[in-house]
């Protein structure tokens, strides 16, 4: 079948939500990772980037698939992507 | 799908709307909860009224192994879409526990907290590494499995790249991936077992693996997703129950996640002190005259067993002729007999002694300092130089290794064919990683507060005066904890410990000096955590090998009940053969489990991606990337991990690649894999076009217009 352009949209946003969350994902991890030892500023008793090994990271993940899944759900029925769904 | 479900009256099948089906969910497990509360809280006042600590532990195993084997048996199923993906109808939320308790293993559970006590910072690679992966599966991966809503992960390989190929590799990677972990988590049922129940060690294996087997083969992922849902609840419960206690106790604040950071500070403060103390540095020294000794020993071995056994000889002699008391001469005796057989073997024992003592001659016990990010220093030498690259290229490359494999483990995809939807299917991500978080963000907080309570109050206290759980532990396996008064001064110097990573979790409720039915009910949430792991890999082995390659591949035409009953003949097969390796005791199994996440990472996570995200990979180029991938990763480690290079024979010297350790290879087979994949992939022709409308299909939750159903039933 022949994809619509409004399909095409859909996948393009998709895209971009995506790189943009992964963008986010590895910036917290390797590249906070990376510079662990200069990120050592005292944070409420830890070292940052001890504390963000710890806890940070940890919650921004959990941020980054919520977000997703909730730009996503409210995309599919914007583009009249959703699934019907019984209740 | 909910309206095909045959319901056989049973509580976890039933008929009704998704809503109805999730509110008496909510009302089963709320009910459970409260119940397991109550049992703790009436075996805490049997406690006090004088039970037994044996009974307690008894009565823990029996109880919780009892209800996931009533669980089984009311989930018991016949049905190919109830036994392989539980009728998918299971709601986001239970979906995220059950992957919780699917995904936490004993490594986890008891492993983690131990192992950021010993390591520090560097610890917190398994913390992001194990929960980061989350992010890759719910981005790229969950919601496009659940829209393709098959049973397996090698159904996705089979359809997108077209033929059996793709699926065998596919097969043979999980199988591969799956069996070295189920080994592990079958041995450490059976260590807790040993622990709580006093069994012997491969009775406790056996035990355990009734207590699995009874529930999956009975009624496959239905029976296991809500047995994990279950064993979730008691896992988070009693993992956090301890934490709390020793938090109000150091504290007086009963959120141990909030306030560690002080207690950090204690212990980073307590580190330098401990650094220059002086009776510290008299043990140390003690040790490291001893590896000395040891090395001049090792530079002519013979010379030195034959004198070593002319010296006890001699004294064992002097005694009898001296008419020592017995003990004294029994003593010598055994001295005498504990003298290495021949060279081979006293340079075996004697490398081992000096690796050992060198070891407790390093300061803090040869801990890094907690807060340090890194080993080595950049402004410093050259050698301190090499020495912060490489820990901490290693650091970011096990981190990646550990989030890719995450992202790529067949059991834990598996999970997500289970929602009724999409969008369930992105949801329930979530709600797993939240699960996984509770526990995750809680075991950095715990090995804090242990290594206060260890530092500040073990260290310095009279060998007389030490607390009951140390000399308790000691006496279950010198390895795991033991204290020796080396100095002779008749206090404890932190030197003078030696404590295995697996102690702290299951210690931390006597270190906390709570009532010994708290220690049973962590042991009852390690075992809880085990099982399910277990459970969920024995499953996606028996599925594969079942549905894969019996249905798919060899008989297309066989019934459903038949398909079904094939994957329970062979998840019982499966699982003996596993826990017959694991009552081997293996010799490096917390190897194999890092191991598992590089295989996996390797071999499904490039094809499982480009297949999804881009159209243009070929089947050829699938099948190059997933056996350059996986092969290169298999490669290094064989030519790199010590138990393995004794395994293959391997002589040569190591070599590391960039100073990788072999528990990292996947960083070499992951990229490679994927350039394997682009490269052949635009070499060959273009798929089919019904393959490329497949990709299409599960891109989008509804797509007007599309004819195709992949959704197997």
């Amino acid at each position: 079948m022949q994809l619509t352009e409004s399909h095409k949209e859909y996948w393009s946003k998709n895209l971009r939500i995506t790189a943009l969350l992964l963008a986010i994902w590895f910036i917290v991890t390797f590249v906070v990772g990376f510079y662990a030892r200069d990120l050592n500023f005292n944070f409420f008793g830890w070292p940052f980037s001890f504390w963000m090994g710890a806890q940070g990271s940890l919650v921004i993940y959990v941020l980054i698939i919520a977000y997703y899944a909730h730009y996503m759900n409210n995309l599919d029925k914007e583009y009249d992507c959703a699934e019907v769904e019984e209740d | 799908m909910a309206g095909m479900t045959p319901n056989d009256g049973s509580v976890f099948g039933g008929g009704g709307s998704n809503a109805a089906f999730k509110k008496q969910l909510n009302k089963i497990y709320a009910w459970y909860t409260g119940g397991f509360i109550l049992f703790v809280v009436v075996l805490g006042i049997l406690e006090q009224m004088g039970m037994g600590r044996a009974m307690i532990g008894y009565v823990f195993l029996g109880a919780t192994v009892l209800l996931y084997a009533g669980i089984g048996v009311m989930s018991r199923t016949n049905d190919a879409a109830e036994y392989y993906v539980a009728g998918r109808r299971v709601p986001a939320l239970y979906n995220g526990m059950a992957t919780g308790a699917d995904w936490m293993s004993a490594a986890s559970f008891i492993g983690m907290a131990g192992t950021l006590y010993l390591t520090g910072y560097g610890g917190l690679a398994f913390i992001m590494g194990w929960t980061g992966g989350y992010c890759l599966v719910a981005l790229f991966l969950a919601p496009y499995l659940r829209k393709f809503g098959q049973f397996t992960v090698p159904d996705f390989l089979g359809a997108r790249y077209d033929g059996n190929l793709p699926r065998f590799l596919g097969i043979v990677a999980a199988i591969l991936c799956s069996f070295t972990y189920v080994v592990a988590q079958i041995y450490g049922v059976g260590l807790i077992t040993t622990r709580l129940a006093g069994v012997p060690f491969e009775l406790g294996v056996f035990l355990g693996l009734a207590g699995i087997l009874v529930c999956s083969f009975l009624g496959g992922m239905r029976a296991v997703t809500w047995t994990q849902v279950a064993q979730y609840i008691i896992l988070i419960i009693a993992y956090l129950i301890p934490v709390v206690w020793l938090s109000v106790k150091q504290t007086s604040f009963p959120v141990p996640q909030l306030i560690y950071g002080q207690q950090l500070e204690k212990v980073t403060a307590k580190e330098a002190e401990l650094i220059k103390d002086p009776k510290e540095l008299e043990v140390r020294a003690i040790f490291k005259a001893r590896a000395d000794a040891l090395t001049e020993k090792l530079k002519d071995v013979p010379a030195a067993l034959a004198a070593d056994k002319a010296a006890a000889e001699k004294k064992v002699a002097d005694l009898k002729a001296a008419n020592a008391p017995a003990d004294e001469i029994a003593a010598a005796e055994k001295a005498l007999a504990a003298v290495p057989k021949d060279a081979e073997a006293a340079k075996k024992a004697w490398t081992a002694q000096r690796t050992g003592a060198a070891n407790r001659s390093n300061q803090l016990a040869n801990m890094p300092r907690h807060g340090q990010q890194f080993a080595g220093d950049p402004a410093g030498d050259e050698k301190a130089r090499t020495a912060f690259d490489t820990s901490r290229r290693n650091f970011l490359a096990l981190i990646f290794c550990l989030m890719v494999g995450t992202a790529a483990l067949p059991h834990i995809l598996m999970r997500y064919y289970t929602t009724p939807s999409v969008k369930q299917a992105r949801e329930s991500v979530t709600w797993s990683l939240f699960f996984i978080f509770l526990l995750y963000f809680t075991a950095p907080a715990l090995a804090v507060l242990v290594k206060y309570e260890v530092f500040t109050v073990l260290v310095g206290t009279p060998f007389d005066k030490l607390p009951a759980w140390i000399t308790a532990w000691a006496k279950v396996d010198a390895a795991l904890l033991s204290v020796a008064d080396i100095n002779k001064d008749g206090i404890l110097q932190l030197a003078e410990m030696t404590i295995g990573g697996d102690i702290i979790v299951l210690a931390t409720p006597e270190i906390g000096g709570l009532p010994y039915v708290i220690s049973g009910m962590v042991a009852a949430g390690g075992m809880a955590a085990a099982l399910s792991t277990a459970d969920g890999l024995l499953l996606t082995i028996a599925n594969a090998l079942s549905h894969d390659l019996y249905y798919k591949m060899l008989d297309p035409n066989a019934p459903a009940s038949r398909r079904v009953l094939v994957s329970k003949i062979l998840l019982v097969v499966v699982a003996l053969a596993a826990a017959y390796v694991a009552a081997q005791k293996p010799a490096d199994i917390l190897f194999l489990v890092g191991a598992a996440f590089s295989f996996a990472a390797a071999a499904f996570f490039p094809p499982l991606v480009l297949g999804i995200f881009w159209k243009r990979a070929t089947k050829a180029g699938a099948c190059v990337g997933m056996i350059l991938g996986l092969g290169i990763t298999v490669y290094y480690m064989i030519m790199t991990q010590p138990w393995l290079r004794g395994v293959f024979n391997i002589t040569s010297p190591v070599e590391l690649w960039y100073g990788i350790q072999p528990i990292s290879a996947g960083i070499f087979g992951v990229p490679l894999g994927v350039a394997a994949i682009i490269l052949v992939s635009l070499v060959t022709p273009a798929p089919r076009q019904d393959i490329q409308e497949l990709v299409d299909h599960v891109r989008y939750p509804t797509l007007r217009g599309d004819t195709l159903n992949t959704e197997a039933t």
